[in-house]
């Protein structure tokens, strides 16, 4: 018998198209049930059977072929196209995955408190309230707990720094996620929102602090009603509000603030400003949030990832958690994997293993048989990582080694078909985009550097030009206000490292290897080519001659390498180089 | 509170260049230095102004550190080891400039504040002979709207210097930072122009405006050509004009230039110098005497002075509702242009329309308050002290050497009361020698109210009077102002009379003074009127011969009809963003 069927309706399985198949399967009166994201993104909408003994797990459901599945389960058969697996641990995605923080993601019903308590849910803030205040610190300094946010500070010694301090103070979770690639923080708020709920709780006996503040964008409208939803539940069982879970005195009032999307705030000062209701702009440090934050009172700011952890932490026992990890760093962390990989998606994955198993055994390496060029981490702060360095375990200090980031989590690998210069101003166009303008470094420095860039790739760079390049990085670097701007050339500068070779091919030979940079490309006719006159017919500005079934040509002074040749040829014939 | 100050005063020693020197806690290493003769460049920086960091003009090697470290916002701490000169220190400050250049439209020799400019120095020290970043500039028109300040944002760099002026001293709120990135910039809301701007022309933002983005709205021109009309020229000088003047000759700050003045003046051309002290003299006698009638009936306290054109502004688009607090009494500058044109007209036997007043003054929003509709046909042109000294190189006039020459009569004789007028208690302070022999009817010797001088915000003094307290309080700057305003509305203001000031320091801070470097200097400025105010024989207003004779022969009595019409006012209700 089928007890339920569930459909992941995070934002992804949406954007996927999991609305209209959740729509069908109700329709079909079928117990169908919302869960939130369970990481699979390269399978979404994902659609699971749950029955009395065993679970189907089918993936790829469409709006089209849900009708099939919906037979098959009335006639209590297994859909072969669509099925993937009965249990998830069997396939390869999760073999190497230690989900202790997401284990109930795409799980549970993100909207329904029973669903998070059934699997446990609130005994960590109980256990939490056995202990006096003093005790829980303890317990997250000895779990060795460091931030999730990307510089990896130790949370038990933020916590003890305003604790000590008297009268008002805030709690903020940090989940402004704006990284390019990023989307973990997403994940954790729209499918299990009270582990995030429950960390802050904690929080709030330890440090004392009665506020709290969760700081999210506005672009997150599912995970702003999904957290908002789970706060409202908690108040109404004493989860949250006064006297919780009837200890008496202790209060915690916990609301959503949206940001108005800016990168920049999440930057903690520039956050803790946006809230208060001023441009975010980042501020001078010191005065740290912890000593002078929010409305000037100590502060403490933690990540989406890091409050999740707290939870964990309680849930499974000091022991335990400490068994996960390396010796620098204990625990699991969440990424996300992305770009030319060919199962992308949210992992979690503990501390110590081996880059180049979350490349390749996780993520199945890159799709269509092309070669691994490097892996992009910490998104536009961070920088990348060769093949060589895949040998490497997972660390915030080996990472900081290899002369990248953890960063918030954003793992965006490329392949060959990928230029190093293109990806270098990609980044360097986002930070310049999301800069607040406050600094002249990052302001005018990274301007200055996309503009550099852009001529690289359009093959107008000289040496020079790069010598610039690197000296100017190195300044924006140096002297740039906050951690944006410092981070900023991060990109330009690892790529400069590790693909010097692209870039003195784009500037002495003009030619982009990966085929990427359009100004440096050239496109012509091999003798595939039928004559069949369709290049010609949509070149816009007539570049194309040659007469009917006998083989064209490119005039390549006149050509605007637009590419519609290229896209219209059905015979392979346009060749871009 | 011992505790605290304990640590305030503790010392601290480290190296600085190589030199051991010593501070104490809670110092910015910007300030130490400057003790110690190392002047680190800087931009955003203002003594007065909440510091942000953010130009890193100022940054500076200490080891250990990473990155560089702005000396602005960096505390000092025992034994660190700082480099404010090494390689790296000054490559970073010269990319620093070179960025501020490549986004700068560079006329300097055409430049409103050409040779008066940070960026143009620093350029000049820091040996920037060629700019390397060429690309995109900011493009934009300039504001030329508004009558007194002229807005250039091709050459504003963004150091905030103005919006925390105009936002958080001034609280008028008429510009702010816009877009973000490379697109920042400061300017009025909405799209609007100055004029339509909150802006109340008190020139704070021009005062410390690093380079040339803002400017005085010149009338060198106008007054050029009036010169050269055939028609009857009378300036009037301001009070504070004679401590600055001479700062724009590079003579030291707090020499007082008056005979100087004059005589550059008549060497300029015009017919007549009168003393606006003389007018202030006047200001006194009407306000005294209407403070006295109120302060006997009771009746709209506290009254506040009405010299300031930009605070008359202010409380008439933020505070309309408590305009019955104001004094009646026009300022002494159009007190004097309505004599000139109405008493002294008769006496040298010509028509209005064949007299031109040029009034120099320390202020922007002057050149505002002659074209009020109240005022229109007095007063014909405003110069500032800056355009002053502009004109009188024009005019080929060695002034630092010119021999010294007296103002006219019958409008030049004055009072040490009235020139106190130019800085910030001297209206106050001036009133109460006049008011306390009119309210004990007796020529008292009390003449110095020392607890309403120096650059306290808000100044209080109480003085016992034939058995009643009489409460004032002398208020500089408008951010100070609205506090009082405040007050007044919440019924908590125990003052009787009270003095308002838009400018820092009163008008030796003016808009239209020479730009300052630090406090320092407008202290100088202060003791060069409180000095000329000593050495005058008559200190008391209402003693003034000639304002006595004046009353006697074409005024009448004070508060009475004619003064009314020649020397009184009215204010209107005006909208605000």
């Amino acid at each position: 018998m089928i007890k339920k069927i569930t459909v992941g309706l995070a934002t992804c399985g949406i954007s996927s198209g999991a609305m209209p198949v959740y729509n069908e399967l109700k329709k079909a009166n079928l117990p169908v049930e919302k869960v939130g994201c369970i990481g699979m993104c390269y399978n979404e909408p994902i659609v699971t059977v749950i029955k009395e003994k065993s679970k189907e797990i089918y993936g790829n459901v469409t709006e089209r072929n849900v009708k099939d599945l919906i037979d098959c389960i009335k006639k209590n058969k297994m859909c072969r196209e669509l099925f993937i697996a009965k249990n998830i641990d069997s396939l390869n995605f999760y073999k190497k995955q230690k989900r202790i923080v997401m284990e109930n993601c795409g799980i549970i019903n993100p909207d329904k408190i029973e669903d998070y308590l059934e699997k446990g849910g609130y005994s960590s803030l109980k256990k939490a309230l056995s202990l006096t205040p003093a005790e829980v610190i303890k317990e997250i300094l000895d779990a060795e707990l460091r931030g999730r946010g990307g510089a990896g500070f130790s949370t038990g010694k933020k916590w003890q720094i305003i604790a000590k301090k008297k009268g008002e103070k805030y709690l903020i979770c940090n989940g402004d996620e704006g990284d390019p690639g990023a989307f973990m923080n997403r994940a954790l708020m729209e499918s299990d929102p009270f582990r995030i709920i429950e960390g802050m709780t904690i929080g709030s006996y330890a440090t004392n602090a009665k506020e709290g503040i969760i700081y999210t964008r506005a672009e997150y409208p599912l995970a702003i009603k999904t957290l908002q939803n789970a706060i409202d539940l908690a108040y109404k069982n004493n989860l949250l509000g006064k006297n919780i879970l009837g200890k008496k005195g202790f209060d915690f009032e916990l609301k959503i603030i949206k940001g108005a999307g800016a990168f920049v705030c999440g930057e903690e000062t520039a956050m803790i400003r946006s809230i208060e209701g001023k441009r975010g702009h980042p501020m001078s440090r010191p005065p740290y949030p912890g000593e002078k934050g929010l409305y000037r009172k100590p502060t403490n700011v933690n990540n989406v990832g890091t409050w999740g952890h707290v939870t964990t932490i309680f849930k499974i026992g000091l022991k335990e958690y400490k068994k996960i990890g390396t010796k620098n760093t204990k625990g699991t962390k969440i990424l996300c994997l992305t770009g030319k990989v060919k199962r992308t998606g949210v992992i979690e994955v503990p501390f110590g293993i081996k880059i180049k198993e979350i490349v390749f055994s996780i993520g199945g390496g890159c799709p269509d048989n092309t070669k691994f060029k490097a892996l992009l981490s910490g998104g536009p702060a961070g920088g990348c990582l060769t093949k060589k360095d895949l040998e490497n375990p997972l660390d915030f200090e080996v990472m900081a080694s290899l002369g990248t980031i953890m960063g918030s989590g954003g793992f965006i690998i490329t392949n060959n078909t990928s230029c190093m210069v293109s990806v270098a101003k990609y980044f360097t166009s986002f930070t310049q985009e999301e800069s607040c303008g406050k600094c002249t470094p990052c302001r005018e420095g990274t301007k200055r550097l996309l503009e550099m860039l852009t001529q690289i790739s359009r093959g107008n760079g000289t040496e020079e030009t790069l010598k610039r390049i690197q000296e100017l990085a190195e300044f924006v670097q140096d002297t740039s206000l906050c951690g944006l701007g410092q981070n900023a050339p991060n990109p330009i500068i690892s790529t400069l490292k590790h693909f010097k070779k692209e870039y003195i091919m784009h500037i002495k030979e003009k030619k982009c290897s990966a085929g990427v940079c359009e100004a440096l490309l050239s496109y012509t006719i091999n003798e595939n080519c039928v004559g069949c006159g369709a290049c010609s017919k949509v070149c816009p500005v007539n570049a194309i001659e040659g007469k009917q079934k006998k083989m064209h040509i490119i005039d390549q002074e006149k050509c605007i390498k637009c590419g519609q040749c290229y896209i219209v040829c059905a015979f392979k014939a346009i060749e871009k180089k | 509170m011992k505790k605290a100050k304990k640590q305030n005063s503790e010392k601290i020693k480290f190296i600085l260049d190589n030199k051991e020197v010593e501070g104490k806690r809670g110092e910015y290493l910007l300030d130490v230095a400057k003790r110690h003769n190392i002047e680190i460049p800087h931009i955003c920086t203002n003594e007065r102004l909440e510091r942000i960091g953010s130009c890193r003009l100022c940054v500076v090697e200490i080891q250990g550190m990473k990155r560089l470290a702005p000396s602005c916002s960096t505390y000092i701490r025992e034994g660190m080891v700082v480099n404010t000169r090494s390689p790296r220190v000054l490559k970073a400050r010269r990319i620093n400039i070179e960025l501020l250049l490549a986004n700068h439209d560079r006329d300097c020799l055409t430049c409103n504040q050409n040779l008066n400019c940070k960026l143009q120095r620093y350029s000049e020290d820091l040996l920037i002979h060629k700019i390397r970043y060429e690309g995109e500039k900011r493009k934009e028109k300039k504001d030329k709207s508004s009558i007194s300040i002229w807005r250039d944002n091709e050459k504003c760099i963004l150091c905030e210097q103005c919006t925390r002026v105009c936002n958080g001293i001034q609280t008028v709120y008429a510009i702010g930072k816009q877009n973000r990135g490379f697109d920042m910039k400061v300017a009025p809301p909405l799209g609007l122009n100055m004029e339509k701007s909150n802006c109340v022309n008190c020139g704070q933002c021009v005062i410390v405006c690093p380079t040339g983005a803002l400017s005085e709205n010149s009338d060198i021109e106008e007054v050029t050509n009036a010169l050269n009309s055939g028609k009857f020229l009378v300036a009037q000088t301001a009070p504070s004009i004679r401590a600055t003047l001479g700062e724009c000759f590079n003579m030291k700050p707090g020499t007082v230039v008056t005979g100087k003045m004059v005589a550059a003046l008549k060497a300029i051309g015009f017919d007549k110098v009168f003393s606006t002290d003389f007018a202030a003299d006047i200001t006194i006698v009407e306000e005294a005497t209407e403070f006295v009638k109120r302060f006997k009936e009771n009746r709209d306290l506290p009254m506040i002075t009405t010299c300031c054109p930009a605070w008359i502004k202010f409380a008439e688009q933020f505070y309309f509702e408590q305009l019955n607090h104001m004094s009646s009494c026009r300022s002494p500058q159009a007190m004097l242009a309505s004599l000139v044109k109405t008493y002294y007209a008769k006496k040298i036997n010509k028509k209005p329309k064949d007299i031109i007043v040029v009034d120099i003054m320390p202020c922007t929003a002057k050149k505002f308050e002659i074209q009020r509709d109240e005022f229109k046909g007095e007063a014909d042109y405003v110069l500032t002290t800056v355009e002053l000294a502009k004109l009188i190189k024009q005019y080929n006039i060695d002034f630092v050497n010119l021999e010294k020459e007296e103002f006219d009569n019958p409008l030049g004789e004055s009072t040490g009361a009235g020139t106190i007028f130019g800085k910030t208690g001297g209206v106050m302070e001036a009133a109460l020698r006049t008011a306390a022999d009119y309210l004990t009817k007796k020529d008292l010797r009390k003449i110095d109210y020392k607890q309403i001088r120096g650059f306290g915000t808000i100044k209080e003094g109480s003085i016992k009077l034939a058995g009643k307290e009489i409460k004032v309080c002398a208020v500089h700057t408008l951010g100070e102002a609205r506090k009082i305003m405040e007050d007044i509305r919440e019924g908590n203001c125990a003052y009787h009379f009270v003095e308002i000031m838009a400018c820092y320091g009163g008008c030796i801070g003016g808009g239209g003074q020479p730009r300052y470097d630090d406090i320092e200097n407008l202290k100088q400025r202060q003791k060069a009127i409180i000095d000329n105010d000593k050495k005058t024989k008559i200190r008391k207003s209402h003693l003034n011969p000639s304002v006595i004779k004046i009353y006697k022969e074409y005024i009448g009595k004070p508060g009475q009809k004619r003064a009314h019409r020649l020397l009184h006012t009215k204010y209107k209700k005006r909208c605000y963003l």
